[in-house]
């Protein structure tokens, strides 16, 4: 009855506040109109009667507040009147409330982009109907590689999986009809789909039981993107017929849009059964068991089996076939791991790379709560006497601290949605980035509900967290102390936890400013270098011959063909030919022994070689430069003696020096004797921070190669001729995909550390400046507000601008120096590891020392601006008068 | 005013539903009220009447209508309800109690020990 009775005033309330509100104000007017009636008939006037009667009701608005009190429900009313107080107060200092909220937005933002990539890619990655039972195999510690035999023996022979199935990523030319193209497919077994639970979207998907046997299953399956952005979505494309490699392939259907494979980073264009492997790729035979190509073998596990039962499972598999076949097969054991990141070869770095990064994210978090925590409490300095006077008018002290947490609760909401909304653009553009746009990697992340519980959650924590700091402050004022004489101007002379945690944040800023002075320092060199051919008027036309069906003698014809068409066309210099370029993407390695030698055994062997193989002209065309003896010619083919051009680190790990090395001989691992015809110079083959590798150039005539990238020098903008090389492609073989690119474009790859090393350290560089802003800015404020009293004494005592500042500020620029140089010295020290990701990372550079210096200083102005503006615009008699 | 007493805490209750019990009453008319049967005794703080009077309502032991006095001014009045009445009854007998038992305390002299 009470609380039935309690709700019903508090519904009341809620829907008839105003009216209520009325009301009070009617009753308590009437009160005092009666009591002044009653004054009159004593003798007064009506305007001294009302008067006495106003005064001895007492305090109306005070008693209007109680009586809303007393009728309860007024939580809402109380919490939005605080709400209001706290944006009237807040918009009073723009300065404080912007600083504030950017520096959560940047913490929280940082927080939620990395939780999210981490939920997406290790908590909760979505990429197949229940992905929580879902295994991938590895044997050996973290390799997933099976040859097809091994893998039928295991999906057949095993008990533990609900299915075993297999996949292996591939590029291969589709056409359909008049556009071939290069794609990036999965060749996966049959049941494939049905291992995973995946239903089509459109169409249907291939199944076990359309394999019959190599090459008997000329089905693909389209991948939802790909269907739209090759197909325009168009839903007859069920059941038409295209070329994939030259070869006739019925379109089943399309998987359904949230479905890419799984692998989480890698995106392929369509699905291909793997018995049709021999029309893909004519490298690796189908059923040979001694080769290992298959990329990984995944199944769910059956209800009630463990992991435990399911390797031991599979360890018995693995001996039975290493009896059965001791020639091909090796000790094998295996452990299971998540498919999606390629197991614990990808897992395990990326997990502790994130891991690391979610660490440094809360901490960059928590370093900022502490720093704002500074500057609340330098606020509640400030505002010491409008609490003392609160106090004194008889405000409760939880009222205050209310008041004080609602305003630090509000600022941690703006900056949590502002960091949210930025992390959610950030997160976007993240999601359709594509760092290559030869091969299908992406970065699949979008944030869900679990990252804005997790933000919202990290917002709140953190203004109570910041919030907090001023409490004891308030608890502790003593109303009439303050009033009587003023705040205490004690200036703390000893060194605080809080000024350490200073100089750390600065000494941090002022690493990862050095570090990433020195990694675009280096990224600008890198252009610029010299890697042992050039880089400017260079194209690359790159494409796999093998994609348009060509095999054998026909893949020589061709490429002289290809080598003889751009030749023609105008502007053209120099046309070169190769297996692969230095810097593009990958390398091919191989031991190589000494002419002498008679033991061919790998631990035998003289050096281990990066394998080019080349046509005649392709060193001019890329501008390496030959230090002795000659080039290849037309000649240099089948029918002649095996000739090689080997680098100058190859000659002298070989043969002692560039001189001996002409003329000389030695031995391919199949015992072949090739000479040395040439010396090229030294160049960077994998990465721009590599250690000199011996190299090799081979007549591309001698070991035909079906891969083939045009190397293409010309007078003018290489550009201008990309329609022309496509054109002139076309006309020889208009089912041929091509992609051209230039000499910089292709060394993305290379480059691709160095940048993300450089874009990384440089958003944690401004995470860290934001930092150090924040907490220099709180330091400052809160000196100069516990000071002002002082300070304006000594103006009026005559002190200069100078010394006041001095006086002001000292202390946060002694510690901005203490913490920029400590910053600078390991900085310098940590560019050594960066030495490894950036081409000449060196710190001995005085464009980085003195920028380093330049933006240490420039962050220690803006920090302290406001504040030595407030301490500069004391003026010492209002000051006086008011204190 | 220097005799009048300051009221204890928890007794301005009970001394409004006093007034209450004597006939309906706007608020002024309760502070009149309580004046009176104290003979000026008891000081109250005229505005601190209202919440008194506001939780009473809350709490069911008044209900509150408006009506117009007796100077022809609207006014809000209070009675009691029937739980108020049965709550004053108690709280009358409990404060009789302590009052008494306060009362004898006070006056025991040192031979009646």
């Amino acid at each position: 009855m009470k609380l039935l009775g309690w709700f019903r005033s508090v519904l009341a309330k809620l829907f008839h506040a105003p009216e209520i509100a009325d009301e009070t104000d009617e009753e308590l007017r009437s009160h005092i109109a009666l009591r002044a009636d009653d004054l009159e008939r004593t003798g007064l006037d009506r305007a001294e009667a009302e008067r006495r009667a106003r005064i001895e009701f007492g305090g109306y608005g005070r008693f209007k507040e109680e009586c809303h009190e007393a009728l309860g429900g007024n939580f809402l009313e109380t919490f939005l009147s605080d709400v209001r107080f706290s944006v009237r107060v807040l918009r009073k200092s723009p300065g404080f409330t912007v600083t504030a909220v950017l520096t959560l937005a940047l913490a929280i933002g940082a927080n939620a982009v990395v939780f999210s990539v981490m939920d997406a890619l290790i908590l909760h990655p979505q990429y197949a109907p229940d992905a929580d039972t879902l295994y991938g195999l590895q044997h050996g510690s973290d390799n997933g590689f099976q040859s097809y035999p091994d893998y039928v023996d295991l999906r057949d022979r095993n008990r533990s999986f609900d299915g075993l199935a297999a996949f292996t990523v591939t590029e291969a030319g589709l056409d359909s009809g008049g556009n071939p193209s290069s794609a990036w497919v999965y060749e996966a077994s049959g049941n494939y789909f049905d291992v995973l639970r995946i239903r089509p979207y459109l169409g249907r998907v291939f199944h076990g039981s359309d394999e019959h046997g190599p090459n008997s299953a000329p089905y693909i399956v389209l991948t939802y993107g790909y269907w739209h952005s090759h197909f325009h979505g168009d839903r007859s494309v069920v059941g038409r017929v295209v070329q994939v490699n030259k070869h006739p392939f019925t379109i089943l259907g399309v998987t359904p849009p949230d479905f890419h494979g799984t692998l989480l980073f890698f995106n392929p264009d369509f699905f291909v059964p793997i018995v049709n492997h021999g029309q893909l790729d004519a490298e690796y035979d189908l059923n040979t068991r001694g080769v290992h190509w298959i990329f990984e073998s995944l199944g769910h596990l059956k209800p009630g089996v463990t992991p435990a039962q399911a390797t031991a499972d599979l360890d018995t598999i693995g001996a039975y076939l290493k009896k059965a076949y001791p020639k091909e097969e090796g000790n094998v054991t295996y452990t299971l791991a998540r498919p999606t990141l390629y197991g614990d070869y990808l897992g395990r770095p990326v997990e502790a790379f994130l891991a690391g990064l979610m660490l440094l994210a809360v901490l960059i978090l928590l370093a900022s709560c502490a720093n704002l925590g500074s500057l609340f409490a330098a606020r509640a300095a400030d505002r010491s006497r409008e609490v003392a006077l609160r106090l004194a008018l008889g405000s409760s002290r939880r009222r205050i601290l209310r008041g004080l947490f609602t305003e630090a609760v509000l600022i941690s909401l703006a900056g949590g949605a502002t960091g949210l909304l930025g992390s959610v653009v950030l997160l976007r553009g993240l999601s359709t980035w594509r760092p290559f746009p030869e091969v299908p990697i992406h970065v699949p992340v979008n944030p869900d509900a679990n990252v804005y519980l997790v933000a919202l959650l990290l917002t709140l924590a953190s203004g109570f967290l910041f919030g907090a700091v001023p409490v004891r402050q308030v608890l502790h004022t003593n109303p009439y102390e303050v009033v009587k004489s003023g705040s205490a101007g004690r200036a703390g002379r000893r060194l605080t936890l809080r000024d350490l945690l200073l100089v750390a944040q600065i000494a941090i800023c002022a690493v990862l400013v050095t570090s990433s002075m020195v990694a675009v320092r280096g990224l600008v060199r890198s252009l610029r270098g010299n890697y042992g051919f050039d880089l400017r008027n260079i194209l690359i036309m790159d494409t796999d011959l093998s994609m348009a069906g060509y095999r054998g003698d026909n893949v020589a014809a061709m490429q002289k063909h290809m080598i003889d068409a751009v030749a023609a066309i105008p502007g053209v210099e120099r046309v070169g030919l190769a297996d692969n370029v230095p810097l593009g993407s990958g390398t091919n390695e191989s031991i190589v022994f000494t002419g002498s030698a008679t033991d061919l055994r790998p631990s035998q062997a003289a050096a281990n070689a990066i394998q080019y193989k080349v046509s005649p002209g392709y060193f001019r065309a890329a501008g390496t430069a030959l230090l002795a003896g000659r080039s290849f010619t037309w000649h240099d083919d089948k029918n002649s003696p095996r000739v090689a051009v080997v680098n100058e680190e190859f000659a002298r790990k070989i043969f002692g020096s560039v001189a001996k090395a002409v003329g000389g001989y030695y031995k391919m691992q199949d015992g072949t004797r090739v000479e040395v015809v040439g010396v090229a110079e030294d160049g960077k083959y994998e990465s721009l921070t590599e250690s000199q590798w011996p190299a090799m150039f081979l007549p591309i005539l001698q070991l035909p190669s079906s891969s083939t990238f045009l190397v293409v020098r010309s007078k003018r903008d290489p550009q201008s001729l990309t329609a022309a090389i496509r054109r002139a492609m076309r006309a020889l073989d208009p089912a041929l995909p091509v992609i051209i690119q230039t000499r910089y474009q292709r060394m993305d790859f290379a480059l691709f550390g160095p940048r993300i090393a450089t874009v990384a350290l440089g958003i944690l560089g401004l995470l860290a400046a934001v930092l150090a802003i924040t907490g220099i800015f709180g330091m400052a404020a809160y000196l100069v507000s516990r000071r002002l009293r002082e300070l304006g004494i000594r103006m009026a005592l005559g002190a200069q601008r100078k010394e006041v500042l001095q006086a002001a500020l000292g202390r946060a620029f002694k510690l901005l120096a203490i913490g920029s140089v400590a910053g600078l010295v390991l900085g310098l020290l940590a560019t050594r590891v960066l030495g490894y990701i950036v081409y000449q990372a060196t710190p001995r550079d005085p464009l980085v020392l003195a920028g380093v210096v330049l933006v240490m200083l420039l962050l220690g102005l803006v920090a302290t601006w406001i504040p030595a503006q407030r301490a500069l615009s004391v003026d010492p008699l209002i000051l006086l008068r008011e204190e | 005013m220097a005799d009048q007493a300051q009221l204890l805490p928890g007794t301005l209750d009970l001394l409004i539903l006093k007034a209450a019990s004597l006939g309906p009453l706007h608020g002024y008319g309760i502070l009149l009220r309580i004046g009176q049967i104290s003979g000026q005794a008891l000081l109250i703080e005229q505005g601190a009447l209202y919440p008194a009077l506001f939780r009473l309502v809350r709490q069911g032991l008044l209900k509150a209508s408006w009506g117009v006095s007796e100077n022809n001014r609207r006014a809000k009045y209070y009675e009691l309800t029937a739980a108020g009445r049965k709550r004053f009854r108690e709280e009358t007998e409990g404060w009789n109690r302590l009052a008494t038992a306060m009362a004898s305390a006070l006056a025991a002299e040192p031979e009646e020990i």
